[in-house]
């Protein structure tokens, strides 16, 4: 950042633009690699269907650590949000804090339905043995369109 | 990085734009955060229903087609495709905010135009998928995929794919039609006229908040 004196009294800071391409490029190829790697990672569950519990959430989680990475890259890079003026990122990013807790309030909430469902609705708790009937080629067509 | 505005603005009428920051691109950031929760709404809720179910189709069962190879299992590979054409226009986007930094109408036509065939390619693809899914029997209120486990599944699963990929899809289309005005501006050397290219930035944070979104999107239909 240089100073800048005459282009207006209420600009005091103006941004330096690196004419080169190389950051937005080597930010390409991240964000390509760790999109191979959630690829692998969500592929390793399909030909890997009988994995352990442990191993089946932890493989969820990196994936999620790797998306969560993904957006901090579009955002930081891409979108420049970095390169602004730290309160104003503040403005955007503290607000966004509240998804902590409604992704946690929520899905907590979702286990626990399921849970009391299991508990007391009979209906529910057979769930998982009504099989269903293998498939076949003329399967259902959707929709009333005459 | 930060455009900073030009001289003849009226500095939010009190004199001083206290983040250094155009008013109409820090409105811009506004708007995406909100539209975050709008998205962010609709995934949590998508999360509640699905930790509320017992069993929940398996995604590399029901994504595993791809156009011109029929009957072959090909899981996951079609929407990779997806995501490497969005990622991709992000970056010809960003070049496009970059060579309007630099002043520079002809770079910026040529990025702004490689954007918009990459969200239209994206839309083509979005548009194959449904049809395939449709044709599969899937729709709002029909799901054919059984749960992972084999047992019957309930509707949930087609509501929210079709809803929220609609909903993402409906992003992406604004953000083509954005874009094409934005060339056609650009084109007519309306920028250069004003002294920047400040509106190329803001039409390129909402492109990016899209290509944002469908990182999610993909995480939660295609890869947990």
């Amino acid at each position: 950042m240089e100073q800048h004196h005459h282009i207006s009294p209420e600009i005091s800071v103006t941004a330096h633009h690196d004419p080169s391409t190389k950051r937005i490029w080597k930010t390409f190829w991240l964000l390509l690699f760790i999109t191979l790697i959630e690829l692998f990672l969500g592929l390793s569950m399909y030909w890997f269907p009988h994995m352990a519990d442990w191993l089946h959430i932890a493989v969820k989680g990196i994936i999620i650590i790797l998306s969560l990475a993904k957006a901090f890259y579009i955002v930081s890079i891409f979108m420049h949000l970095g390169d602004e003026i730290r309160n104003m990122i503040m403005t955007i990013v503290v607000p966004l804090m509240l998804f902590v807790w409604f992704i946690g309030a929520f899905l907590w909430d979702g286990h626990s339905w399921k849970e009391l469902r299991n508990d007391y609705d009979p209906y529910k708790k057979e769930e998982p043995t009504r099989k269903a009937e293998p498939k076949h080629e003329d399967a259902q067509k959707p929709g009333h369109l005459k | 990085m930060a455009q900073t505005v030009p001289v003849e603005r009226k500095w939010w009428s009190g004199g001083k734009s206290p983040f250094n920051l155009e008013y109409g691109k820090l409105m811009m950031w506004y708007f995406l955060m909100s539209d975050a929760f709008t998205f962010g709404a609709f995934l949590i809720s998508y999360g509640t229903i699905r930790f509320s179910s017992n069993n929940w189709p398996n995604p590399n069962e029901v994504f595993q087609a791809f156009p011109f190879f029929e009957g072959v299992s090909l899981p996951l590979a079609f929407v990779s495709l997806m995501t490497f054409i969005l990622i991709m226009s992000s970056v010809t986007m960003v070049l496009a905010v970059h060579e309007g930094h630099l002043m520079n109408k002809r770079g910026v036509v040529k990025w702004l135009a490689w954007t918009i065939v990459g969200g239209i390619a994206f839309l083509g693809c979005q548009a194959w998928e449904w049809t395939h899914l449709y044709h599969h029997g899937a729709w709002w209120g029909l799901n054919p995929f059984p749960n992972a486990d084999g047992s019957v599944s309930t509707t949930n699963f087609s509501n929210f794919f079709f809803t929220i990929t609609g909903f993402h899809g409906f992003h992406v289309f604004s953000g083509v039609i954005i874009n094409i005005i934005m060339l056609i501006m650009a084109w007519n050397g309306d920028f250069d006229r004003r002294g920047h290219y400040l509106m190329i930035e803001k039409a390129g944070l909402y492109w990016h908040f899209v290509d944002l979104v469908w990182v999610f999107v993909f995480l939660c239909f295609y890869l947990i």
